[in-house]
């Protein structure tokens, strides 16, 4: 719509700029949190500009921890998130990428009863089947280790689905020719069929990245050993911690440090990440 | 280089029969084309022969080998297909390089098929490019130029051209002609349009229904239809044909509004028989009020330029006929224009079984 009628576009610019402060608000909250010492975050009222203990705080904050002698430093908890996050995302993308090409490219018994039983697993996330998934993961001998925080969130319905329809749209012909020209079926696979889902793999990867790191539920129950916290979960017990006052101050630290990877991914990833959900051309 | 031998080559999708037992031989070198009308089975024909459909019954050999089992891969076939299927992140020269990297040529040696397959084709300055910044035309050469870089014993060729516009064709067409006559490859090639089928091929497959129908130069399938079907496939615009007695000497044909035409032999054989009459649109000479054989009421009159087309019915159970004439005539519809039937252009067909009689 193009219109050149300056109340309407004063009216686009409030509601915008409505719209952004009410995202950012807490976010700048939170930033100014983080820069002042605990007893000014205990002082009313709340602060709303920054102010001179940033350095001082995001050291003790990485370093340290919250919550005492024997708290786990966030440098060490953002790592477990990073590195669960990282597996979840690329565990799911490899598997969903497979299954995808088993579905689509090969035909065998019960091919679509697979992808159906694939496809109704949308209904069972690990909250649903928590305490079942928690007695095989406790079974395995996989409490405490990043791969009991990761395995049982990799299988994924959603991207598998998403690489079928993707398969869906790559013309025929792109493997007739792949097999004319001699290739088998890895070769076609990784010289043409993952390229080709380039984008789409860009954009699941955000998508799942933010998913992994974001999980909570599931590493809390998981892990015991303090080594193996996640951020997330950290923040949450920087609550509890002991018979204290919250250290407000810390504790925004660490969310603003929670808030900076997925960050960084999106941005890094936005042209892709948009190209992947909106691109329909082969 | 190679003969390609078909030997009751079938195939059938579960209970449905789509190709009949063919039986073929090409020979090495040749340019065969394929022709027919959607759904007629060429295309499973050639996937069949390039190995991308299983054949269900039969053999089909290559080069004295039978490649029944065989991976296209391993037929030493390369293949054009309709939208030409490059793979679209990679850049020209890397789509045309792919086959052989896969077979493990050593790089030079790719290096100089490309390069000398690009020149022929007039692509060397777009080797560098993404096919998405390529035109059709030059799609389609890259296209060619991944098979001719094969350098196999056997081109096959799927519609290459139909998803060029009009004039790109026509300059394709030629190109390919040219191409497939100086490289000497056996080639098979499937179409349905009639000018790539006649102008192409040494010779020509007429395929209807799994069935061949007719298999023969060009010249002999227009000037000697095999059966009904391959009269009105063949030409543009098709054959007229219309049913008509032949008289009790079997000199001469009845023609729907009465008339007589002498037939150029006499077929007694025929006396008394009701048959199909065919007579190619261009064959028709404008006669007298006097001396004609059909008088066509004329109703739509096409100007082409280089000719007119004269839609018209005659007699009084009407029957649709065109007639061709060079150069811009002036028709009016409505008007009663006498033509004449010169005998040797008579074709006559079996009613009941189609077949030239």
């Amino acid at each position: 719509m193009i219109e050149n009628r300056p109340f309407v576009t004063v009216l686009a610019h409030l509601t915008l700029i409505l719209g952004v402060a009410i995202v950012a608000f807490p976010i700048w909250i939170t930033f100014v949190a983080a820069t002042h010492d605990a007893l000014r975050m205990t002082q009313v009222p709340l602060p709303l500009l920054p102010g001179d203990q940033f350095f001082v705080n995001l050291k003790t904050v990485l370093f340290e921890g919250v919550g005492g002698e024997n708290a786990t430093p966030v440098w060490l908890m953002m790592t477990n998130s990073l590195i669960m996050a990282m597996m979840i995302a690329v565990g799911k993308i490899a598997i969903s990428l497979l299954s995808a090409f088993a579905i689509v490219y090969f035909r065998f018994p019960f091919r679509m009863g697979f992808f159906w039983m694939i496809f109704i697993t949308l209904m069972l996330p690990v909250e649903v089947r928590i305490f079942p998934t928690f007695a095989v993961v406790a079974n395995l001998n996989m409490l405490n280790s990043y791969w009991g925080m990761t395995v049982p969130l990799i299988a994924s319905a959603t991207a598998t689905f998403m690489f079928r329809q993707v398969f869906l749209t790559i013309p025929d012909e792109m493997l007739e020719a792949a097999r004319v020209d001699g290739a088998g079926p890895m070769r076609f696979f990784w010289d043409i069929l993952v390229p080709l889902s380039r984008t789409n793999i860009a954009a699941l990867f955000v998508i799942l990245f933010i998913y992994g790191w974001n999980q909570y539920l599931w590493p809390l129950l998981i892990t015991t050993d303090t080594g193996y916290f996640t951020v997330v979960m950290g923040i949450k017990q920087m609550l509890e911690a002991a018979e204290l006052s919250p250290e407000w101050h810390l504790i925004m630290m660490t969310a603003l440090l929670a808030m900076i990877p997925p960050i960084i991914v999106v941005l890094s990833m936005q042209k892709m990440f948009v190209k992947g959900l909106t691109e329909t051309e082969k | 280089m190679a003969e390609i031998e078909l030997k009751n080559v079938q195939k059938s999708y579960g209970k449905v029969k789509v190709i009949h037992g063919i039986d073929w031989q090409i020979k090495d070198g040749e340019f065969v084309v394929i022709v027919g009308p959607s759904g007629c089975g060429k295309s499973t024909l050639l996937r069949m022969i390039a190995g991308l459909e299983s054949i269900t019954g039969g053999d089909i050999s290559i080069a004295g080998r039978v490649v029944n089992k065989l991976e296209p891969a391993e037929r030493d076939i390369a293949m054009v297909f309709q939208n030409y299927a490059l793979y679209p992140h990679m850049t020209v020269r890397k789509n045309m390089a792919y086959g052989l990297k896969i077979k493990k040529i050593p790089a030079d040696e790719i290096e100089r098929r490309v390069a000398h397959a690009a020149e022929i084709l007039e692509l060397t300055d777009y080797l560098d490019r993404a096919p998405k910044a390529l035109s059709g035309g030059q799609r389609q050469r890259v296209a060619m130029g991944r098979a001719i870089v094969r350098e196999p014993s056997v081109f096959l060729f799927d519609e290459p051209l139909s998803n060029l516009d009009a004039k790109l064709r026509v300059q394709m067409r030629l190109e390919i002609k040219k191409l497939q006559a100086d490289l000497g490859i056996t080639s098979v090639y499937v179409t349905h349009d009639q000018v790539e089928a006649m102008t192409l091929g040494h010779r020509l497959a007429v395929l209807n229904g799994g069935y061949v129908e007719q298999l023969g130069t060009p010249i002999e399938i227009y000037e000697k239809p095999a059966t009904m079907f391959v009269a009105g496939f063949i030409g543009s615009p098709s054959m007229n044909l219309m049913k008509v007695t032949i008289g009790q000497e079997g000199a001469q044909a009845m023609l729907p509004d009465g008339s007589g035409i002498n037939l150029p032999l006499a077929r007694s054989e025929l006396a008394g028989k009701s048959v199909v009459l065919g007579i190619r649109p261009e064959h028709f000479d404008i006669g007298t009020p006097e001396n004609h054989h059909l008088n066509l009421s004329v109703g739509v009159v096409e100007q082409l330029g280089a000719d007119t087309l004269v839609h018209g019915l005659i007699g009084d159970n009407p029957v649709a006929v065109v007639a061709r004439f060079e150069g811009v005539q002036k028709f009016a519809p409505g008007q009663a224009l006498p033509l004449q039937i010169p005998a040797d252009a008579i074709h006559l067909f079996d009613s009941e079984t189609e077949k030239r009689l």
